[in-house]
């Protein structure tokens, strides 16, 4: 059932990017921005937490995930830490994905040629 | 009914189908996206631990995404799925190899180096900037 979940979760995120940028004026950055802040308030009302159980992979592959993870981290350290923990623990959860993707980015840049 | 009117109605009716057209293909394909996702994240449950797994799965999309960008052909597909391919994680690795990659003759410092997040950068600064805020209300909140 995760994967019946999980296609029609991260299906209907992108769904309603879609339907955002078809129907506003919004671009791609506004869209993404938007569902990054979206994912944040989810992880605040301890929802998100639960659609990853079900959905799997689905929840965790739409930028939503990314304010979830951002948030969730910062939470579970100001848990150990105190309050100074939102601030020290925000990346603990993303870190491997940004810094994947500057160093995938990096090297994109260097071995391939520009397209128009 | 003349000519013109007709032709109106006609336009107007193929956008909407041009429309609706496009965001199933972006539903199908981002929903196929976390299919693949799921299947390698369940083959790789036999190696790795679950927490493992999951980041392992993530990075494996941002190799891909960034892959295919580099070749040309993350923009041919992305015309077709739409949002299909930015609302997942695969938009946050091609915006950044994408503006990379665009930059790249103004040289290495001030073209690859700082305008590698002309596009992902929103995304960071709102997503930071929300999580600080809503933390510290839901922090506050449990302290009550």
């Amino acid at each position: 059932m995760t994967y019946l979940y999980g296609f029609l979760f991260c299906g209907g995120c992108a769904l309603a990017g879609q339907l955002i940028y078809d129907h506003t004026r919004l671009t791609p950055g506004h869209i993404t921005s938007l569902f990054v802040v979206i994912g944040s308030l989810l992880e605040c009302l301890n929802i998100y937490d639960f659609l990853i159980s079900v959905c799997g992979i689905g929840a965790t592959m739409p930028i939503l995930s990314f304010g979830h993870s951002l948030t969730h981290a910062s939470l579970s350290a100001a848990q150990n830490d105190g309050w100074i923990g939102i601030l020290t623990g925000v990346f603990d959860k993303t870190a491997s994905g940004i810094s994947f993707a500057i160093f995938m980015a990096f090297w994109v840049a260097i071995f391939f040629k520009a397209r128009d | 009914m003349n000519q013109r009117e007709l032709h109106e109605i006609s336009s107007r009716h193929r956008v909407n189908e041009h429309k609706s057209k496009k965001a199933l293909m972006a539903f199908v394909s981002a929903g196929m996206l976390a299919v693949i996702g799921q299947l390698f994240n369940d083959w790789l449950l036999n190696y790795f631990s679950k927490e493992n797994a999951g980041i392992l799965t993530i990075l494996f999309f941002i190799f891909m995404a960034a892959l295919l960008t580099g070749m040309g052909i993350y923009d041919r597909l992305a015309r077709y799925a739409g949002a299909g391919l930015f609302i997942p994680i695969t938009g946050f690795s091609n915006s950044l190899s994408s503006s990379a990659l665009e930059c790249k003759r103004e040289g290495l410092i001030y073209g690859i180096g700082s305008n590698m997040f002309k596009l992902a950068g929103s995304v960071i600064t709102y997503g930071i900037v929300s999580a600080i805020v809503f933390s510290f209300i839901t922090y506050w909140v449990r302290m009550l």
